[in-house]
Parts: C-alpha cells; structure tokens; sequence
C-alpha cells in the first residue's frame, strides 16, 4: 500500500538524529515535527526568524507578533532565539542548518530539484526555497511517487524550472525511499506491501535496484 | 542634543519627499511587522510609479495590498507574492511588473545595500531562472552567481519601541526583513508602538541602532493575522 501523508512524515521523522537543527517546509515536511522519535530533540527552524519553534498557541498565547514561515500564528520553545531574515538566512546558506524537508514538482538523477514554478500556471514565487536546497548540508524530498494521472516525478531530467541543482541526495515518497547519487535513483527501501516492479514501472529516470530491497519500518 | 532627535508628529512629515518613480524597500514578512500608518500615508499622498522592495505584496485591502487599489505600484521586488487577487490582476494585464528574488538573497541585497557593499556571490538560484543572465564565479569548485544590492530612496520600517534617537527594538517574529530594510534606504522612516526616552532601551539590546533611522512616528496597529492557527 502506498503511504499516507502521516506515514512519509512518520518515515521523515526517523531520519532525525539527536541535536539536529532542521527547516520543515509546508505540508508533509511540517506534519514530520508530529513523529520526531522518543528520546530524540530536534530544534525547528523557521526561516522568518526563529530558531526554537513550538506548537501552535492556545487562544489567550494567540499573538500577531509571533508567526511560523507558513505566516501561522505559532509559540517558541524555552531556550528559542528570534532574529531578522538576514541572520536566518546566514544560518541557512551557511550551511549550519543540519535538515531541510521539503516538497516538489520533480526530482531528476543529477539531484536537481523543482518545487516553485510551473509555466503557464501564475507564479507566486520560490521564498525560501532556492536558498534552503542551496544551503542545507542534508536535504530530504517528499512527494508522492507520480502525480495524480499516474506520471512519474523522479525524472532523467526535470522538465520544470528548477529550484536547484545537484543538491538532492534523499527522497522519500509514498512508495519508496531512494538515494540520488552517480545520475541514479538507488532504491533503498519500500513501502510496506508495494512491489518492486510497481517503483519501477512508476521511476522514468534510472533506477538501480539492489538484490535485497527491506520494507520501511513506521 | 536636539538634533538627534528623529521624531516626527504627522504622517505628512513621515513621507515628506516621496515622488513618484520611487524605490520603497519595505519590512514584513505577510503582515507581521508591517509600517501600517506608513502604508497607508503613501497611499493617501497618491504616488505613483513606486518600485517596492518588500518579502510581499499583503493581502487585498491590506499592508501593501493598499498600494495596489489605486495601482501606485509598477514593479514589486520580491519572494513570494501569492496573497492577493488584485496583484494576480494587474500582474496578468502587465500593469504591474514582479522580480521574484529568493528570501535569503532578498535579505541579503538589502543587508549588502545597507552596509555599501554592492553585490555579493551566492549558491542560491544557480543553475535556475534566478541565475539567468548573471555573472557565474567558482569558488573552490562550487559556482555562484553574482547578485546586486539594493537601496532605497526610502525605507519603510516598523519597530516595536524606538526612543527619540530613533534606537530601535523589535518584538518577536515582526523583526524579519525590518532591521536590513532601516540600513537600506537614503531617508528611513520607522513607525513604532511606542516612543521612548533615550537609555530606556538598554544599549546592547538595541537592534537597530539609531544612525540609521532619519525619522520616527508613533503608529496605531492593527496587526492583522494572516492564518491563525490554535492548538486544539
């Protein structure tokens, strides 16, 4: 069975190691904050300016002051730190940042990314993005495995403008977990139920699979 | 030391000199940490023609959204514009013009602009649309592009206290792009929750020191929210 949007950000989230700093983007990334593992302390970045992101406010911490990059009213942690985007994105281009998750379009076999533009559609801009793929030491990609009509997103070549090159090394989708490495896809693991051939039928870029490919474990 | 004093009493005063085919480089990010009563001067004086640095554009009806009812702005220099129907409107009828820049750089073309450095290489947008056209330099193996800095004719800050030196403070998330945006323009104006006396603001707390500011204004806020989100 394919993943839900729960489970990839359950798979996300055992990619955490202890003391990491990490950048979630909008949607599935974000949801991996939810299923950080016991024992386990990440600190969140957000990159308006805040380094020690908590939950959402009750109604009364409710303040207009205090926003996520998602523009959504949040709290900070004991121990967060607030700054100007000129600092957040020093942290983020200055490689300090240790994990970015973040969506796209397509991914293709040299590790280039597109996540913000889709020709003909109106363009509402690439914010943070184009700096995050360019900065973080670790970067994750989740997405579904093919779009809605059944069309692979891991690409020879992404067709769509990209966000940036060569710097994806890590997908994990609803059907797989992959390495991009040496103008490949390496499958590393699959979703519990799915068959290798339907990853294969739905990777148009190259694939590599090894003899033995484990299931995830959620 | 009265001329330090950077306090204005009118937003007439505030914006005086504004005129059209200005650069404006704005605060905010959304609508957190936005001059309002600054906004809507320039909305009020009418002028036309205005480049506006800013993250975003606001919403309809409000932040810089305001700027668009009347179409006083030609071009927006930002990352992400996606808010407002009236922007997609005058955007697709080539009445309005969009560079979109990536948030760090954004960030980092007024920083440089503020400090007279007048570009500065970087990885982001290599290799994409945002590198089209611009020099590309290796450095240990890896190439960057060269990106340019911004300045403004003005600068267009909110600030949560500022005293009468124009030092100013800001208060949780509704600092992001204000502190760069106060270095950047030749005449910054800065709109505050609260005027206060010098020493008030202890000086190593200071974000923005007062140097940089020309003028300050006491603001009322509203301080819509954009997406109110609650834990249930």
């Amino acid at each position: 069975m394919a993943l839900t949007r729960e489970q990839i950000a359950m798979r996300v989230a055992k990619e955490f190691k202890d003391g990491d700093y990490v950048n979630l983007g909008i949607g599935i990334p974000t949801l991996a904050a939810n299923y950080v593992p016991e024992g386990i302390d990440v600190m969140l970045q957000s990159e308006n300016g805040l380094l020690g992101m908590g939950r959402y406010p009750t109604e009364a911490e409710v303040d207009a002051d205090m926003i996520n990059a998602g523009k959504e009213t949040v709290t900070a942690i004991t121990g967060a730190s607030i700054f100007s985007s000129a600092e957040s994105f020093a942290m983020i281009r200055g490689g300090h940042v240790d994990f970015t998750v973040l969506g796209a379009f397509e991914v293709d076999a040299n590790g280039n990314i597109a996540s913000w533009m889709i020709p003909g559609k109106l363009v509402k801009g690439m914010g943070g993005a184009m700096d995050l793929v360019a900065g973080a030491k670790n970067i994750i990609v989740t997405m579904t495995h093919a779009d809605k009509h059944g069309n692979s997103k891991l690409l020879a070549d992404c067709t769509l403008p990209l966000t940036g090159v060569n710097c994806i090394t890590r997908i994990i989708t609803d059907l797989a977990v992959l390495e991009v490495r040496d103008g490949a896809f390496h499958l590393t693991e699959r979703a519990p139920g799915v068959s290798i051939e339907e990853i294969q039928a739905k990777t148009a870029g190259p694939l590599v699979v090894p003899d033995s490919v484990p299931e995830m474990v959620l | 030391m009265s001329g330090f004093n950077k306090v204005v009493d009118t937003y007439e005063q505030a914006m005086a000199g504004l005129e059209d085919g200005m650069t404006v480089i704005a605060g905010g990010f959304g609508l957190c940490g936005i001059p309002e009563g600054l906004i809507a001067q320039i909305k009020t004086m009418g002028t036309r023609d205005l480049t506006v640095v800013s993250n975003n554009c606001g919403v309809d009806g409000f932040g810089l959204g305001l700027l668009l009812e009347d179409k006083q702005i030609r071009k927006m220099v930002s990352s992400y514009v996606g808010e407002n129907a009236l922007f997609e409107q005058q955007l697709l009828n080539g009445e309005l013009e969009v560079e979109l820049t990536p948030q760090g750089t954004l960030a980092e073309k007024m920083r440089a602009g503020g400090a007279g450095i007048p570009a500065f290489y970087t990885a982001t947008g290599y290799g994409t649309p945002v590198g089209d056209g611009k020099e590309v330099r290796e450095f240990n193996g890896r190439p960057y592009i060269l990106e340019e800095a911004i300045t403004g004719d003005f600068a267009i800050v909110k600030a949560w206290k500022a005293d009468t030196y124009g030092n100013c403070i800001y208060r949780h998330t509704a600092q992001n792009f204000n502190p760069m945006a106060a270095t950047a323009g030749k005449i910054t104006v800065v709109e505050v929750e609260e005027i206060v006396a010098p020493g008030e603001i202890p000086p190593s707390e200071i974000h923005t020191p007062g140097i940089y500011v020309n003028r300050v204004i006491k603001g009322s806020f509203e301080k819509r929210i954009e997406r109110k989100v609650t834990a249930n």
